[in-house]
């Protein structure tokens, strides 16, 4: 891709910038300069911020406000995991327990997945990536951010006043006739959360269709834009059903109208219908943005274009049509139709498919490749393992027979705890830190942050994977006391967690203590190709001096042109020596001179 | 020291070929994990940054390739598919002469109930060896019966009869599960199963609190509901006669005015003592009441179980032998349990038991 120069102004020129120096300064000093302008100095004061309309700067937002709903979620996990030492529920009583699972279960999904990469990631890329200066309805976008925080502050006011012990799944008749705790309120929060996620993939949809660059057409888009495309499509059509759903649950629950209670002349298996609908496809709106992130890694890191563009496009296009027609291999044994069992199951294999064409592709693009392990990397290659180990398992739970024995049991925690989190959440923090530098301009400890991914890698898979042993022996979900036999697993998943509490951890040290220490990263630390890389580190409000015209396709790595910038760089290391042994000559000689170095300095 | 790791109990005739689509799943799994992570480890190994390889004419496409892998795995799955779909239906259709056994599930226990009148709560007694159906329905909110040494589950949903069944093939005590989360004590919501040798199982059927058989019992609260005024012969108003119904095909009427042809399964007669507008049996009038609201969901049991020992026209008892191939169609789907009449005939003149007992008040349960 081509685009004007764009740095900032003065970086260039040693004399302007710094001339009347003593000290000479190294070309590559030049080119770390931190702007002087942009988005994050636009504005100070918490007016400007909440009533911002800078795609970036809501997207700073969405980061701050969903860390704060990972960590709540978290602290209930805590509370789960540690209940779960002993079996019997020694910690908390089982109605607390019963809430804290439900806390957790909400929390995560949806007040951290959901909007988790679509909304920090996407808002604050997809403009970036289109060539264009904000998305089609910047205050629909604030809109969004607000719909959410006020959505989660009522589910947290539920929690706060005495909880919800349903789950996250809400199953009717339990949660609208015989629920402890605010269910209403619980899923007023949701209710308004999911508007924020169709606003905002309606806005994503239309930025997409009309805004890209010049030159941008759709097969030259980097493939984040189509998997975060694929997301949006499914947050616009199939969110309304979980408004709906939600809605008859408060009706039954307040106006005593039978919809799923049979004693009032509703039907149980109802709602599991309408609430699978919207949240199986939700599964989809978790993992495509990880998928999303993962085909901007691999090719970065690999120095190669990606390979079999069109099939992993497609493949994300595919996945979201199919994502609408398996919501019935929630309930092979909830009561339905055994036939459509059968169908359902067969269009569950389906799903494999796409998902199996993206790995293959991933894999193929490190072929030939010149591979750098730095973190994000390293984030992306553990996204492959535990996608590989999460995909494959789904393939059990949609052979029915299987499924049979399998459902409701810890082998269907550990298989969407690995899709959901294991590889969401790898693909979020790989994507966290690949863009940090474009977010804030600053490198963080590349060092620390590969300890952190290999240590979420290693507490992950110890939660998680003795829970497939757990559920294929028996041990259902949801249960705050359980057999003692269970007990030994039990005890190394959460002594796993521990670990993977240390790995969500870290981050927090390194990523905030580089913004102030970090060195300065430039306009395209990565050596990146897309239109993201082409502005400034952090970008200015409007991303873009003049509007970059777009004339190839995306990656276009090119490991030549990699070694001639290596060599230029090995020029710059030696220009940055003899300057530094000029400076010494030149102290030497002013000391010679009688004179201080620190009166030369200043 | 690794019996954390024991694979669980085998003891139903399901739970081998369970086991074994689990294995070949296994097998698929652990080969594609290992190829993609093998691969992986490989191209990072010889194409890291700094080691000399020949990167030359690196590929960005392959169709050949791209189609070998969308391919393969489209087969794997159909093959997959085929496989545990085909060992559903074995799991799936109830076999013809299975003894029956029925289960209700409350916040938060499990009353077995068995046909010859022993009871017990969350304990379920069965003999090795022969094919057991429970049917099974729920007071409250919706329960899954589990019993992991069998790999079986089956929700128990309120308002409608689901139906499990399994063949135990090992005498001893197994887990028993609520697997659907139902409230505070879910986790409480557990028993044992208990298989028996056929001799142990009559001998225990015969002690305890074993009472007049579920027909008898049955029997009694057929009478003192006052059915017989309706049903029974010679009475004043026209009703279907009970004798000889259970798993004949009934013609019913639709509401929209059509008939169609319905198997008189359990289902459908618990439907026509809680719901009998839904289903008005061919030729006669839409005059029957509703007993929902004053028996509870075991005495419901209690009445079918008592019409099914009516017995067939010929006059034996009618067990299991003709169930409709896949009683999970029969239990869920057709049932329609959404829409209460607006139009029931209150004021027609045969809900005299109902007066003579409750004098019109619902009965609590």
């Amino acid at each position: 891709m081509e685009f004007k120069e764009n740095r900032p102004s003065g970086a260039h020129d040693p004399v302007a910038d710094n001339g009347q120096s003593a000290m000479a300064r190294s070309t590559a000093e030049l080119e770390q300069e931190f702007p002087k302008r942009h988005y994050l100095n636009s504005g100070y004061g918490v007016k400007s911020w909440l009533f911002t309309l800078d795609h970036k700067r809501i997207a700073i937002l969405y980061l701050l406000s969903i860390t704060a709903y990972f960590f709540l979620g978290g602290l209930a996990a805590l509370v789960v995991r540690l209940n779960l030492l002993t079996p019997y529920s020694t910690f908390v009583r089982p109605e607390i327990y019963n809430r804290a699972f439900t806390m957790h279960g909400v929390m995560m999904v949806f007040f951290f997945l959901i909007p988790a990469i679509p909304a920090v990631l996407g808002n604050f890329l997809v403009p970036l990536m289109l060539g264009t200066k904000d998305l089609a309805f910047p205050k629909l976008n604030l809109l969004s951010w607000y719909l959410l925080v006020v959505g989660a502050t009522l589910a947290l006011l539920a929690m706060l006043v005495g909880g919800v012990d349903t789950g996250w799944t809400f199953y009717a008749p339990y949660s609208s006739i015989y629920a402890n705790g605010y269910v209403v309120l619980t899923a007023l929060g949701i209710f308004l959360a999911g508007f924020s996620s169709i606003l905002t993939g309606l806005n994503f949809i239309i930025t997409v269709h009309k805004m890209r660059a010049p030159g941008l057409t759709w097969f030259r888009l980097p493939l984040f834009i189509w998997s975060i495309y694929a997301t949006s499509l499914i947050q616009v059509l199939a969110t309304p059903v979980l408004a709906i759903t939600i809605l008859l649950l408060a009706v039954e629950t307040i106006f005593k109208v039978g919809i799923f209670e049979p004693k009032l002349g509703g039907d149980p298996v109802l709602f599991q219908h309408l609430f699978w609908f919207y949240s199986h496809p939700a599964v989809y709106i978790m993992l495509l943005p990880g998928m999303a992130v993962m085909s901007e890694l691999i090719t970065c890191y690999s120095r190669k274009p990606i390979f079999g563009y069109k099939f992993v496009a497609f493949a994300s296009l595919g996945i979201a049509v199919i994502s609408f027609l398996v919501w019935g291999h929630h309930m092979f044994v909830s009561g339905q139709s055994p036939y459509a069992g059968i169908v359902f199951s067969f269009l569950s294999f389906l799903v494999a498919i796409p998902s199996a064409i993206k790995v293959f592709n991933w894999t193929a693009t490190l072929y030939k490749g010149s591979i750098r392990l730095d973190a994000p990397m390293i984030y992306a290659l553990c996204f492959i393992g535990l996608f590989l180990i999460g995909g494959l398992t789904g393939l059990y739970l949609a052979s029915i027979a299987v499924d049979l024995h399998v459902t409701d049991t810890y082998f269907v925690v550990a298989h969407f705890h690995y899709v959901m989190v294991g590889a969401t959440v790898s693909a979020f923090m790989g994507g966290i830190h690949f863009w940090w530098p474009k977010m804030t301009g600053r490198l963080y400890s590349d060092v620390w942050a590969r300890v952190a991914a290999i240590t979420l890698f290693v507490g992950f898979n110890l939660t998680f994977f003795p829970q497939f042993i757990l559920g294929y022996q028996g041990m259902p979900r949801r249960y705050a006391i359980y057999a003692p036999e269970f007990q030994v697993l039990n005890v190394m998943s959460t002594a796993g967690a521990t670990i993977m509490a240390l790995g969500y951890l870290l981050p927090f040290f390194y990523l905030l203590s580089s913004l102030r220490n970090g060195k300065v990263a430039g306009p395209n630390p990565w050596r990146a190709t897309g239109l993201e890389w082409q502005t400034s580190s952090p970008p200015t409000t409007f991303n873009f001096d003049t509007i970059p015209i777009v004339k190839v396709g995306p990656y276009a790595y090119n490991p030549a042109a990699d070694e001639a910038e290596d060599a230029r760089l090995e020029l710059i290391e030696t220009e940055k020596k003899l300057i530094e042994a000029r400076n010494n000559l030149a102290v030497e000689r002013a000391s010679g001179d009688g004179l201080k170095k620190e009166d030369l300095d200043s | 020291m690794f019996d954390f790791l024991k694979w669980p109990e085998t003891a139903s005739t399901v739970a081998g070929q369970i086991d074994f689509v689990f294995n070949v799943l296994n097998a698929v799994t652990i080969f594609f994990t290992l190829l993609v992570v093998a691969c992986v480890i490989y191209f990072v190994c010889k194409y890291r940054r700094g080691v000399k390889a020949d990167r030359s004419n690196a590929p960005d496409e392959g169709l050949a390739i791209e189609l070998t892998w969308t391919i393969v795995p489209g087969i794997i799955c159909v093959f997959l598919f085929g496989l545990a779909t085909y060992v559903y239906l074995q799991v799936v259709r109830t076999p013809a002469g299975a003894m029956e056994i029925y289960v209700v599930g409350k916040q938060w226990m499990w009353k077995v109930q068995h046909p010859e009148g022993r009871w017990a709560m969350n304990e379920l007694h069965v003999p090795v060896g022969r094919k057991v159906k429970l049917t099974m329905i729920s007071e409250d909110v919706i329960h899954s019966f589990f019993i992991p040494a069998f790999r079986v589950k089956q929700d128990v949903l309120p308002g409608r009869f689901s139906t499990l069944w399994f063949e135990a093939t090992k005498v001893g005590q197994y887990h028993l599960f609520c697997a659907e989360y139902c409230g505070t004590k879910h986790s409480g919501m557990v028993g044992t199963v208990h298989v028996m040798e056929p001799a142990d199982y009559e001998k225990w059927l015969s002690e305890g609190n074993a009472k007049d058989s579920m027909a008898a019992r049955g029997e009694k609260l057929f009478r003192e509901l006052g059915c017989g005024g309706c049903h029974g012969p010679g009475a004043s108003v026209r009703a279907p006669m009970l004798n000889g119904l259970y798993n004949k095909p009934v013609p019913i009427q639709l509401p929209d005015g059509s008939t169609k042809v319905i198997t008189a399964d359990a289902r459908y007669i618990m439907d026509s003592i809680l719901l009998p507008e839904q289903e008005i049996a061919g030729g006669y009038k839409p005059i029957m009441p509703t007993f929902k609201n004053q028996i509870n969901q075991e005495e419901t049991l209690l009445l079918t179980e008592y019409i099914k020992s009516l017995g067939t026209a010929n006059g034996s008892r009618n067990s299991a032998a003709a169930e409709p191939a896949m009683p999970g169609v029969a239990a869920s789907e057709n049932t329609t349990l959404a829409s209460p009449s607006t139009s029931r005939p209150v004021n027609e003149p045969l809900a005299g038991a109902t007066q003579k007992r409750d004098n019109g008040v619902p009965r609590s349960r």
